[in-house]
């Protein structure tokens, strides 16, 4: 996967301003920084869920940015997680697991429910094939989205915080499995806000700051002993949120900015 | 942090105010719209002829009259809902994926005629079917049930439109992303996420517009019928033209409505009470 130049705006507010990434077969790139800052946006341009207003992405060695790239078949193959599951509310877990590989890989029902159970077994839910999501936990819907995406045998995985809206005692399970995907060799860009899977797995961290890469290295570094004001001040707010003094409070930009009408309007359509 | 005392709760005045507590005064004034109701009701009975009454809306004579022509009337009344359904699911549809399509020329279309034919009387569009169409384009259409289907369906298919519209965006966004994302096209994603999960948002709205419909069906009369097109409400008027039994006909004909569109209703609440719960 390769990231040139992008620069993606929402009306005239500029969310990302020129990134460069590279991620190579293998690595396991963790990708930090404030909300709003871009992290999302990112992932989401880079499997074309959010079209670029310029630069170029490059997947699986297409040029998925340019007009005549096929970019179903590409996406086929890159697995999205996202922080709210979205699995398919009206299918069974063996079901969600299935549509894609009989609609867009074409594989016949029984190859495609093997291809299912043999991941469902991977992420520790082969008991729950018959279950709805529904019926299932944070932690269970989020391990069958991962094993959704891993059914489409996909090259590269994005990640955008997928233990962010789960209760803490469930975050750990769901790292498991991704800590497993990593030892396989799995090609991962990661957005999240778990430090220690970031310095336990990752090849590679970035942070992000205001649509822009501020500081990369190897985690480590990265969060170890950052370089930069804004990468000390946004690990010291991670790592030690009793600690913010109250002086302190209100000087940073405030989390979500209060969006302008324009940009509500492209949010909500007119 | 400084240590401050802790606060208690000693001085906030937390008696009853007025001489009723607010609980007793609730049970009063409920007390007192019973003894309204009671009196009202003693005032109607009361008030009414009751063997006027029996001769106008209970004569056995003119429901007997009546009856050789109830059940192809009443046929005809499920039959010409059915068709109308039929057209307005058809249109709706078609009409909501243009409101929904990135085509601005679409939109914009189905937009002014979803406008267009929710702002008119559904008289009218019978009239304009009926006599309309053949005066001006030549275009005469050979059935009743193909008027009653093209009128009422065109008149729904606004309402219908709005209502699927409405169910298709009800799909969270991320269903739509999760399914691209796993390589499907646009119309894959619709039809095999979007669409199933629409379908439960948009029963009872359907269900509803189908009610209407059957109730509409009084309308098709002023496009002329023949004796076996009759349905319900031209079947009623037609009684009221007998001499004897008043209004008779028309609440039996009235019961025969609500034995359609009771159940519907049933139906709907019954959908709306389901999907609430399995929202969670
Ligand atoms: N579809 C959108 N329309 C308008 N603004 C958006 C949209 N998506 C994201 N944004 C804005 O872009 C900025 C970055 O958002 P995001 O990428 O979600 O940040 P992060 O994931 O780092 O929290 C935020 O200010 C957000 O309000
Ligand atoms: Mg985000």
């Amino acid at each position: 996967m390769r990231v040139t130049g992008l620069r993606k705006s929402f009306g005239n507010h500029e969310v990302l301003k020129g990134i460069d990434l590279q991620v190579t077969p293998g690595e396991v790139v963790c990708v930090i920084g404030p909300s709003g800052s871009g992290k999302s946006t990112l992932l989401r341009c880079v499997n074309l869920l959010e079209k670029p207003t310029s630069g170029t992405v490059e997947l699986l060695g297409v040029d998925i940015t340019d007009p005549d790239a096929d970019i179903d078949k590409v996406r086929a193959h890159v697995g999205m997680v996202f922080q709210a599951f979205n699995l398919f509310p009206h299918k069974t877990v063996l079901g969600n697991l299935t549509l894609a590989q009989v609609k867009v890989l074409g594989r016949s029902r029984e190859e495609a429910e093997e291809v299912a159970m043999r991941n469902l077994r991977h992420v520790g839910l082969a008991d729950r094939a018959t279950a709805y999501p529904a019926q299932l936990s944070g932690g269970q819907q989020q391990r069958v989205a991962i094993a959704r995406s891993l059914s489409m045998d996909p090259r590269l995985m994005l990640f955008d915080e997928p233990t962010s809206s789960l209760d803490p005692e469930l975050v750990g399970d769901v790292l498991a499995v991704m800590r497993d995907l990593a030892a396989e060799g799995m090609t991962m860009l990661v957005v999240t806000h778990e430090m220690a899977f970031a310095r336990e797995v990752s090849h590679r961290v970035i942070f992000m700051d205001d649509g822009a890469i501020v500081e990369q290295g190897p985690a480590a570094q990265v969060i170890g002993s950052p370089r930069t004001a804004r990468a000390k001040l946004f690990l010291h707010r991670v790592l030690h949120p009793t600690e913010i003094a109250e002086a302190e409070l209100g000087e940073t930009e405030p989390i979500d900015p209060v969006l302008d009408r324009e940009e509500w309007e492209e949010l909500h359509g007119s | 942090m400084s240590q401050q005392s802790a606060r208690g709760f000693e001085d906030l005045d937390l008696r009853p105010s007025g001489r009723l507590s607010p609980r007793k005064r609730a049970r009063v004034t409920r007390g007192v719209q019973y003894v309204v109701l009671l009196a009202a009701v003693a005032a109607i009975l009361a008030s009414v002829n009751w063997t006027l009454m029996r001769e106008k809306i209970f004569t056995l004579e003119a429901i007997r009259n009546a009856a050789p022509n109830i059940p192809h009337a009443f046929g005809n009344t499920l039959l010409y809902t059915l068709g109308a359904f039929g057209v307005s699911l058809t249109l709706g549809t078609v009409l909501a994926l243009m409101k929904l399509s990135s085509v601005k020329v679409y939109r914009w279309l189905a937009t002014a005629y979803i406008e267009f034919f929710r702002g008119l009387p559904a008289l009218l569009i019978v009239f304009a079917v009926a006599y309309g169409l053949p005066m001006t384009l030549g275009v005469r259409i050979p059935s009743l049930f193909l008027k009653a289907a093209i009128a009422l369906g065109v008149v729904s298919s606004a309402y219908m439109a709005e209502s699927l519209r409405a169910g298709i965006q009800a799909v969270p966004k991320g269903q739509v992303e999760a399914a691209r994302s796993l390589g499907m096209t646009h119309s894959k994603a619709l039809i095999h996420v979007v669409f199933p999960q629409a379908i439960r948002i948009v029963l009872p709205p359907v269900t509803n517009e189908i009610i209407l419909l059957t109730k509409d069906t009084s309308l098709v009369y002023v496009a002329g019928m023949t004796l076996a097109e009759w349905e319900l409400s031209k079947l009623a008027r037609e009684s009221l033209a007998e001499p004897v039994g008043g209004l008779t006909a028309l609440f039996a004909i009235g019961a025969l409505y609500l034995v359609i569109t009771l159940p519907l209703g049933f139906v709907v609440r019954r959908l709306e009470k389901s999907f609430g719960k399995a929202k969670a």
